[in-house]
């Protein structure tokens, strides 16, 4: 059960010809994929596209009333192999994962895909994760498209353009027998917006009636010689094709006067960037209508020369609006100019800077010093000769903390992170590495742990240098969802393989939970439509590791501190693994939470968990805190004037998952926390027992009363 | 040239300021995207054009996020909207947290030209501060001056407490003071169709938007700090009542710098120990004040830390406030358990021999601790976790039983230590009071440095050692007590003591 649900949007993807569909981006690909027909989908999961996948699986009813096969698939390359689909058959296929990580998985499938040429139109719908909100290293996947001849759609980010671009991509896809990519940016995949809806098509041919009429082609198989005639079939037919597509489909479009001494060419995704810039200046209106001419680029490759040297002429300046490094496009728009002996004048990274994101602030000062050189009367005067002084607001930035992501509360990794630091105050600091996934955050303050990352369900392979051992053993985490990502192969195969003496730890929370609690393999949930419930261990144990411990209560710190002791101090020879498995508490409370509140209606006995902290106890030492970062787990301070630093408190959001008790327990922290639980519709027994209880206790309490004095709060 | 006639500058298109940007920032997990959407149906459904985008990915795992919402009058034609709130042009700021509004400062998006700012008081404390062994939390004050500064409006209150009081989230409240703000030309109830017709929770929702809305007009009402009146609510028998008030008596006749504090302190160790123990207190006092020929700053900091020394952590102290009046009955206020509701209570003990051998006598106690074969053994039998059920008779009689033993306590080894302790580091204060007033004030002020349980309270104790051994090093010297302040904000930066560390090395290299 992913954490999102869209069942209810999902009802918005049956709209037909003349009705509206208003919603976010993500959905109206979907609605796009359905109105082309498409014949299959799959992907694999990562913002920004998770909820595609997430929307994908919710519709899956719908899409196999269509005949569409939808596949969740391993990884991304397993996702780019599918579109194999559509190499001999004319079926419609596309796949989506995230920019630039995905395509990076993806590069072995997608590069056969390219040079073999596909028949059906075959799309990958890539999220671009760059800039703010991104969780990946700052790429661009430009350069993929260009390595292996992917025609790049980048579409403005308004619904209507999107949607267009998944039937122009799929018709460019197969008029030039080439597959295309349709990058959209993280914001773009969450805008809100209408388009005007078609009817839903089924797929002509559909995969299930594709096996009934095999089809193969060695021509069409890469494999020498027919590799050299897939390059030369790429340059002299595939290539021309997509530019004679592009051009006469006018899938890029030219807004603002034809004549004019300045331009912009710009990417379609910063098209309203660009556009709100404008507008600032003064230089468009409210609907974009704009005095200065631009170029957009939905296509962003392949360029087309002819094109954008017609947009040149007569013109002085053109700058580029391209986001990102390197800067494909205006080196190669430099190229067509020189080429073409142009005299015009091109600015791109000059005004703009080389890296990070095209924020508002960066757009507006770009744009105002590009207007400003090349047509500066065209500026307001209120922006040519500023006079209005700008106040000074105090500095904040030694003020403001910096606010990372980090374990949610409740999470179960919290505890293995605490027992990881416990024993690493007993046996020193270790080599370890990490994975991709909520894990993750367990090497920011306060665990620390961990020092690289070297790719999903890469860590314990990114220690195999380390695999030949040494006085300490290195250790390495990695997720659920990493471990069937690729982990198993690339990671647990070539630890058993090379006798690896390290350790390693997979962190199973049920869930591929850092992308939005998709189901995966050794998922508990019951799926209808995938396997689940195949426990890790099990595979683990299959690649020939015999030292496999698993602890099925990540809470339990003192259990995890001892085996993960055990795992560094063992005499046994190769590689030894911890599986730790518990629920990801965000899903677990989402599942669970509606349950509870049901039964407490209905009249039936719940206990509830919560923990607090006695003020008075604790002295404000913090220790806590750097065994937890939980958000429940927080700070007060005390209205005593004795007392100086905050102590403990914590909030009404614990979930009570017993990470505070447990680790006060094991790291033998102070003895202020306490937990209560609170039984809701309590047996009659169970009442009537407390009450004497709390009657004999009450005496005691106030026998001692009498002999005391009491101090209450200053009031 | 008629290219150059078409190039000259035109009016900014007036409808151009009718788009309006609203921008939320929000800590992942509060609720922004469900207060995006009700903006966004609410500007639909009142004949605006609208779009809405946000920032998904790990940022919505407890870390800074942000929404974007931006507004037009419907015309014939979509609008173009911005899909990133830019620097100098947003209309109206969300802050769903108050660092979260100084960070919207910070990065531009709150003018005073044009940003209705509305940021929620309340703190949701980033790891940074709450890992510091002292006090790291951020300077709200400083945050809301330059809000103050920076905004056209601000509005400002615990959007959240005012959530919870009204049992629903911080986005209902402060879609409330959104709606009272009267930056959107949309009248209260289309705000509130607006939660209808979302469906979910609607009830709490309306209430809490009522809330919300009223704190926003009513901006006199802003966070409240009581401010104690030093009346102490003291029960207990005639007898020693008597002797109590005679105690705080004999605490007001003090300088009254140092009375209030003195009397705060007096209360604390009488609670910890009896009255005898007050008196000793007042007597120790006494002593200070007698060397204090400064302006009485060295007498009231020695009534506070002195108070905390004398009312040191041992598992006495720990077990009463366990089994204490009243304490049953704040838990449960805390839980909000109702009378038809049962609850359990475990404590969290973990006794080690350290804490078993505190409670022998002064002597038998010191042969022990240094035996090392009787400590493992001690351990063999005591050292684990303790899971106590304090709503159980049995658990609930152990630690009544350990919180009454007050009587023993001042023959203990832990009390001998606390004294020794007390003795040598007032002496140290009163010593220097003479040739160095400061250094002795800051002297003082080093017990802050002691707190914590077993391992923690070792550490903080070395700490204390190490940072006295530095005083000592820049004793005699005109900067004595301004090194000695910052060996002691050293030792509370970090756990490890890297910061002292630091601080130590620098004084070496120039003593």
């Amino acid at each position: 059960m992913a954490e999102r649900s869209f069942k209810a949007e999902v009802e918005h993807l049956k709209l037909g010809e003349g009705e509206t569909f208003t919603g976010e981006g993500i959905l109206a690909i979907t609605k796009a994929l359905l109105e082309s027909g498409v014949g299959y989908v799959g992907g694999y999961q990562g913002a920004p596209i998770s909820h595609l996948m997430d929307v994908l699986a919710d519709a899956e009813e719908l899409m196999t009333d269509l005949g569409i096969r939808f596949e969740a698939n391993a990884n991304e390359a397993a996702a780019g192999a599918m579109l194999a689909a559509s190499v001999h058959y004319p079926i419609r296929g596309a796949v989506t994962f995230k920019g630039a990580v995905g395509v990076n998985v993806a590069s072995d499938s997608l590069a056969n895909l390219a040079s073999s040429g596909v028949t059906g139109g075959a799309m990958i719908i890539v999220g671009e994760d760059y800039g703010e909100g991104s969780s990946i290293m700052q790429e661009r996947t430009h350069a993929f498209a260009m390595k292996s001849q992917f025609w790049l759609l980048d579409p403005r980010p308004n619904l209507p353009s999107i949607v267009k671009a998944v039937s122009d991509g799929f018709e460019l896809s197969e008029a030039s027998n080439s597959p295309v990519m349709l990058m959209v940016r993280i914001r773009a995949c969450h805008v809100t917006g209408s388009f005007a809806c078609r009817d839903n098509q089924r797929p002509k041919l559909t995969a299930s009636e594709a096996l009934s009429d095999p089809r193969s082609d060695f021509s069409r198989v890469v494999l020498p010689p027919m590799s050299y005639a897939h390059e030369q079939d790429k340059v002299n037919n595939r290539w021309p094709a997509a530019e004679k597509f592009v051009r006469e489909r006018k899938l890029n479009e030219f807004f603002g006067p034809g004549d004019a001494p300045l331009g912009i060419v710009v990417q379609g995704g910063m098209y309203n960037g660009v556009i709100r810039a404008l507008q600032r200046l003064g230089l468009a209106d409210i609907y974009g209508e704009t005095d200065v001419p631009l170029y957009v680029l939905n296509v962003t490759y392949p360029l087309i020369s002819d094109e954008f040297l017609e947009f040149c002429a007569g013109k002085e300046h053109v700058l580029v609006v391209e986001e990102g490094q390197p800067e494909f496009i205006e080196s190669q728009l430099g190229s067509f100019l020189y080429r073409a002996q142009s005299s015009v004048k091109l600015h791109g990274k000059d005004l703009f800077p080389m890296a990070g994101e095209y924020t508002g602030a960066v757009m507006l000062d770009a744009i105002e010093g590009f207007v400003r050189q090349s047509a500066p009367a065209m500026l307001p005067a209120a922006v040519r000769a500023p006079n209005v002084e700008k106040p000074e607001t105090p500095d904040l930035s030694k003020t403001v903390p910096i606010r990372p992501p980090g374990f949610c509360t409740g999470c179960p990794e919290r505890p293995i992170f605490a027992a990881m630091k416990l024993v690493e105050k007993e046996l020193g600091k270790h080599q370890i590495a990490g994975d991709i996934g909520c894990h993750l955050f367990a090497s920011l303050p306060p665990f620390e742990i961990g020092g690289a990352t070297m790719g999903y369900g890469l860590g314990p392979a990114a220690n195999g240098a380390f695999d030949g051992g040494g006085e300490k053993r290195p250790v390495a985490i990695i997720g659920d969802g990493g471990f069937w990502h690729s982990g198993l192969s690339s990671s647990f195969t070539n630890m058993a393989f090379n006798k690896s003496d390290g350790v390693a730890i997979v962190v199973d929370n049920f869930y591929s939970a850092a992308t939005g609690g998709q189901d995966i393999m050794s998922s508990r949930a019951d799926n209808a439509t995938k396997l689940t419930k195949h426990p890790i261990s099990k595979a683990i144990k299959g690649v020939g590791i015999d030292w496999v411990r698993e602890v099925d209560r990540t809470y339990d710190v003192g259990r995890m501190r001892d085996t993960i002791r055990e795992a560094l101090t063992t005499p046994a020879k190769g590689p030894k693994v911890i599986v730790a498995s518990s629920e990801c508490m965000l899903n677990r409370q989402r599942r669970e939470k509606p349950l509870r509140q049901k039964a407490i209606k209905d009249g039936r006995r719940v206990e509830t968990p919560r923990f607090g902290v006695d003020e008075e106890i604790c002295t404000g030492d913090h220790a806590c805190m750097r065994l937890s970062g939980c958000p429940s787990l927080s700070l007060k301070k005390l209205d005593d004037p004795l007392r100086d630093d905050p102590v403990a408190s914590i909030d009404q959001s614990c979930v009570g998952c017993g990470n505070c008790g447990e680790v006060a327990d094991a790291a033998i922290l102070c003895p202020s926390f306490y937990r209560a639980d609170v039984i809701s519709n309590p047996g009659k027994f169970e009442q009537w027992w407390a009450g004497k209880r709390a009657a004999v206790i009450g005496w005691l309490i106030r026998r001692r009363a009498t002999r005391r004095l009491a101090f209450g709060a200053a009031s | 040239m008629t290219v150059q006639e078409a190039l000259t500058a035109r009016e900014t298109d007036p409808r151009l300021e009718g788009i309006i940007k609203l921008a939320i920032l929000a800590v992942g997990g509060q609720g922004g995207g469900v207060l995006t959407g009700w903006i966004e149906a609410l500007a639909r459904a009142n004949g605006y054009a609208a779009q809405a985008t946000s920032v998904a990915g790990v940022a919505q795992r407890t870390g800074a996020t942000v929404y974007y919402i931006e507004m037009a009058p419907a015309g014939d034609r979509p609008p173009i909207f911005s899909l990133m709130p830019a620097a100098g042009d947003v209309d109206v700021m969300i802050a769903a947290e108050l660092m979260e509004a100084g960070r919207a400062i910070m990065r531009g998006f709150v003018t005073p030209d044009r940003t209705v700012l509305i940021a929620s008081s309340h703190r949701a404390l980033a790891v940074s501060e709450k890992t510091a062994p002292g006090d790291g939390i951020a300077s709200s004050s400083e945050v809301v001056a330059a809000a103050e500064v920076a905004a056209r409006h601000f509005i400002v209150d615990d959007f959240d407490a005012l959530a919870v009081r009204n049992g629903s989230a911080i986005s209902a409240t402060l879609f409330g003071a959104l709606a009272a703000s009267g930056t959107l030309p949309f009248p209260r109830d289309a705000f509130e169709a607006a939660i209808r017709a979302g469906g979910k929770g609607v009830d709490a929702s309306l209430r809490a938007f009522a809330a919300g809305f009223g704190a926003a007009l009513d901006e006199t009402e802003e966070t409240t700090t009581d401010t104690p009146d030093g009346q102490r609510n003291v029960t207990g028998p005639e007898p020693l009542m008597r002797a109590w008030s005679g105690l705080t008596e004999r605490a007001r006749q003090l300088p009254a710098s140092t009375a209030e504090m003195a009397e705060a302190g007096l209360a604390k160790v009488v609670q910890f120990q009896d009255l005898a123990y007050g008196t000793e207190y007042l007597d120790r006092l006494d002593d200070i004040a007698a060397v204090d020929q400064g302006d009485g700053t060295l007498t009231r900091e020695a009534a506070k830390y002195l108070a905390n020394a004398m009312a040191y952590d041992d598992i006495i102290r720990v077990a009463d406030a366990k089994t204490r009046t009243g304490r049953r009955e704040r838990i449960a206020s805390e839980m909000q358990a109702g009378e038809a509701q049962v609850m359990h209570v475990t404590e969290f003990l973990h006794p080690r021999a350290e804490e078993i051998v505190s409670m022998f006598p002064a002597k038998m106690g010191a042969r022990w601790a240094a035996d090392a074969q009787r400590m493992a053994r001690l351990d063999r039998w005591f050292n684990r976790g303790r899971r106590m059920r304090t709503d159980r008779l049995f658990s609930f009689l152990a630690l009544y039983v350990v919180g009454g033993m007050k009587g023993w306590r001042r023959r203990t080894y832990r009390h001998a230590q606390e004294l020794a302790h007390i003795e040598s580091w007032t002496g140290r204060a009163k010593t220097e009071a003479e040739r160095d007033y400061d250094l002795a004030v800051e002297i003082v002020r080093c017990q802050r440095l002691v707190k914590g349980y077993s391992d923690t309270h070792a550490r903080s104790q070395s700490k204390f050692s190490r940072v006295l051994d530095g005083i000592d090093l820049v004793t005699g010297r005109d900067d004595a007590a301004d090194w000695a302040r910052r060996l002691r904000e050293s030792a509370l930066a970090d756990e490890d003591g890297k910061t002292l560390d630091g601080v130590l090395a620098t004084i070496r290299s120039f003593v």
